[in-house]
């Protein structure tokens, strides 16, 4: 066994980390969180140039050919930086998705522009009443003359706003939650009879809802065969989670940090906080939550490319069960070691503790993937 | 021993809750239920209706425009204005500075003040934390110096709870540096109108102005708006923080939240069914009632036992931590409730004369910023590790 990063691993860290270090403090945060797009273009540009949107796709779509180890290491310092860029939706996620239900022709005009960041795409997965099952589909897409046409609803589309394509799943057959049926669709942001409902979300990402009424698009739009896309729905909300939750490990090593030198600085009754054994211990707890989702997010990582089976998917369930409890202890702890300064939008501490809880509601909640894993647990 | 209440107390609680039927303004409770935001007039306009039943102060001996209530009483009215969706009392002036005035202030003080909050006219904010003085308050460094017959106060005050809306703060200042930190303090009335103070916001987390700085510079106080003995204030502060603590474990309000969780996750739906119906999902929101249903009759149990006898001392620390934990779970629940949309923050649908189209349901918006806001029950009033110390110490003897 080696946890050793190698050489290259190291440059792709120390690059990541050096870019967010340099561009993202909280104050210029809070100014991209409030411009139009709610992140920062010149970023995304940046992230662009030293190659960093291109990691995960294929040498011959413009990509580096990294890995899930490799977005690890990035989605950990964009995590550290609560950084508000899509990286998430349009690399990991949605490029993700083209890259493995795509045809050569959509991978071959989509890719390089996904890797290259002139193009971002969100994945629109998510209804009203599906909770965190990505195969309650009642979206539908009827067959029309070449193409399709698809009405219905998407909800919290993270990333949405500002996608310029959205890939979108509508059910061509099949009841309401069979796996079976559902097709996944490439469809301009613009295109007729899309509505975005956009707002900003809790913890200052943007985000919408699509309202697709009559949204005719070509036959061509189809990624991946009809009424089979689960498998690549599936597989790549497991490279997902495995990407947030080392997001979530970078979120919960900065709010740890604080709060451990926020200990050491306060001073109360003459000495400092840390001093009350009350909160070395709670401190502690803390830090063994972040070695545990730590440890998670390796081992997430570790699976995500590996074949879609059992083993994969207890493992990303397992992976993101951790990181929601642990997050939600480190957040909360964070804010009750602060004191009033915790509860303050002044603090960035009382940001990364909303994400971090929030993180919780992206991809599924500790309780949806305690129940994931019970149900593929061996249990005889 | 009968822990059901007696037809005396039967007959009460039917009489509030018919005064509650019929006074309660259904747009205020609309209000509180829907977690929307309050006014101040929406706070006073409850305030008055409830003044002239005579049932505002509570906690007041009957002389003053109080009234005569039992323990239980007492948690009759806390859990049916609850239930009925009342707006929480702002306990500063009738539950925390009237209960100093009424024991330690001067006759001319009682005169001149119970009547004003009685009616609504004054609004008092808390006056107590300061940058360097949480935890330990003793420590607070803002002064106030004699002067003939003002004392000019200097100094920073915070978290002040609804100070935008006040018009007089009580203070804890220091007016004797050499003294112990203890015995340099005085418990001063202060007028928000006069020279030389500020009022600056402090946003919290989600997104509110609930808190304040208030700056004091150089500002000119009459000795008459002492209370007390000069000196004498850390008394007086530690008999409010008792009266403080009691109403923290908010055993009303947490019912009335788990109804509404049940509510919420009756409506919300996971594979086709009602949330409630999901096994860990019921179990989660079985265990918080379970442990609400003990807390309840914890509370009755150390009420009862200090009937006659005033209020609860270190017992009260206990009562604040489960009550205060239990309230967390039950907003913790209501955000995860409503799943991925606990996410986005429609601001707007948090206004009660919101028309636009709801994004989920009508519910949803106010559940993720109230549970990071609930995360204050845990800080103030006495923190709860604070608590914890003062029940080891107390009670436990440790
Ligand atoms: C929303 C809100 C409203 C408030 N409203 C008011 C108001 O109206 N008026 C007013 O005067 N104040 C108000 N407060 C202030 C509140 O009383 C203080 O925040 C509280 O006393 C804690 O002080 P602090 O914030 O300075 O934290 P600190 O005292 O710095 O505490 C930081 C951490 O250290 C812990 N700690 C401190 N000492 C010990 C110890 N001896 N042993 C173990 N742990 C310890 C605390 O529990 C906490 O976890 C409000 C606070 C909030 C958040």
């Amino acid at each position: 066994m080696d946890f050793k990063l190698n050489e290259e691993q190291q440059m792709l860290q120390e690059t990541a980390a050096r870019l967010v270090r340099g561009e993202y403090d909280f104050e210029k945060r809070e100014r991209f969180r409030q411009s139009d797009a709610g992140f920062s273009e010149a970023f995304w540009q940046q992230l662009s140039e030293l190659g960093l949107t291109t990691v995960p796709f294929d040498e011959a779509h413009g990509g580096f050919g990294g890995g899930a180890v490799e977005l690890q290491l990035i989605m950990t310092e964009l995590g550290r930086g609560l950084c508000l860029e899509p990286y998430l939706q349009s690399i990991v996620f949605g490029g993700g998705l083209i890259n493995q239900a795509g045809n050569d022709e959509q991978k071959n005009d989509l890719l390089p522009q996904i890797a290259a960041g002139t193009l971002k795409v969100a994945p629109a997965l998510l209804e009203p009443q599906s909770r965190y099952n990505l195969h309650d589909v009642v979206t539908k897409a009827e067959s029309d003359g070449d193409g399709y046409r698809l009405s219905g609803r998407k909800a919290v589309v993270i990333g949405g706003h500002c996608a310029d394509k959205l890939i979108v799943s509508a059910r061509t057959s099949g009841e309401q939650r069979s796996h079976d049926g559902i097709s996944l669709f490439v469809i301009d942001g613009n295109a007729s009879g899309l509505q975005r409902i956009t707002y900003e979300t809790i913890d200052g990402l943007k985000g919408c809802d699509l309202i697709l009424d009559s949204v005719s698009v070509p036959a061509s739009a189809l990624l991946g065969p009809v009424g089979q896309a689960h498998a690549a729905i599936d597989y790549q909300a497991g490279r997902a989670i495995a990407a947030i939750c080392a997001e979530a490990v970078g979120a919960m090593e900065e709010s740890v940090n604080l709060t451990l030198e926020y200990l050491k600085a306060r001073k109360q009754f003459g000495v400092p906080i840390g001093k009350f054994q009350v909160l070395q211990h709670r401190m502690v707890d803390m830090a063994s939550e972040l070695e545990q989702a730590r440890s998670m997010a390796v081992l997430a990582a570790s699976v995500a490319d590996a074949e879609p089976g059992n083993r994969r998917d207890s493992i990303l369930a397992a992976a993101k069960n951790v990181i929601g409890r642990a997050g939600q202890y480190i957040s909360e702890q964070s804010v009750q070691l602060h004191g009033g300064i915790g509860m303050t939008w002044e603090y960035s501490g009382a940001h990364y503790a909303k994400r971090l809880v929030m993180i919780n509601h992206q991809l599924g909640d500790d309780d949806h993937h305690l129940e994931a894993f019970v149900a593929l647990m061996k249990t005889s | 021993m009968n822990i059901n209440f007696n037809e005396a107390e039967l007959a009460f609680r039917d009489e509030v809750r018919s005064f509650l039927s019929s006074e309660l303004p259904q747009d205020i409770a609309a209000k509180v239920k829907g977690g929307k935001h309050l006014s101040k007039e929406d706070h006073q306009r409850w305030q008055q209706i409830l003044s002239r039943k005579g049932w505002y102060a509570t906690h007041w001996p009957v002389e003053y425009g109080g009234v005569e209530w039992s323990a239980v009483q007492k948690h009759i009215f806390d859990e049916e204005t609850a239930a009925f969706g009342a707006p929480r009392t702002i306990p500063f002036g009738v539950n925390m500075v009237a209960p100093v005035i009424i024991k330690f202030g001067t006759e001319e003080q009682k005169q001149h003040y119970l009547p004003r909050i009685l009616s609504g006219e004054d609004w008092w904010c808390q006056g107590y934390s300061e940058p360097g003085a949480g935890s330990d308050l003793a420590s607070l460094k803002t002064r106030a110096v004699r002067q003939g017959d003002h004392y000019i106060v200097n100094g920073q005050k915070t978290w002040t709870t609804l100070g935008q809306h006040a018009n007089w703060i009580f203070c804890l200042v220091r007016t004797d540096t050499q003294a112990k930190p203890q015995s340099g303090i005085s418990f001063l009335l202060i007028d928000m109108q006069t020279p030389g103070i500020t009022v600056r916001p402090i946003i919290t987390l989600d997104g509110e102005h609930e808190v304040n700085e208030v700056f004091f510079e150089d500002v000119k106080v009459p000795v008459e708006n002492l209370v007390g003995e000069e000196n004498k204030g850390w008394t007086y502060a530690k008999y409010l923080l008792t009266y403080e603590r009691t109403g923290l474990a908010g055993i009303g309000a947490s019912k009335a939240a788990l109804d509404r969780l049940k509510e919420i996750a009756g409506k919300e739906v996971k594979n086709g069914k009602p949330l409630l119906q999901d096994p860990a999902f019921a179990s989660r929101v079985a265990q918080v009632e379970i442990d609400l249903m003990a807390a309840e009759i914890t509370n009755l149990r150390i009420i009862a036992a200090v009937e006659g006898g005033g209020v609860p001392g270190a017992e009260s620390s206990m009562l604040k931590v489960k009550g205060t934990e239990i309230r967390q779970t039950i907003t913790d629940l209501m955000r995860r409730a409503i799943g991925p949309y606990a996410q986005p923050f429609p601001e707007a649908e948090m206004e009660l004369d919101y028309e636009g189209e709801y994004l989920s349901s009508d519910y949803a918006a106010p559940l993720a910023p109230h549970y990071f806001n609930m995360r204050k029950l845990s800080i103030f009033g006495g923190s709860n590790e604070i608590q914890k110390n003062i029940v080891a110490k107390m009670i436990l003897e440790l």
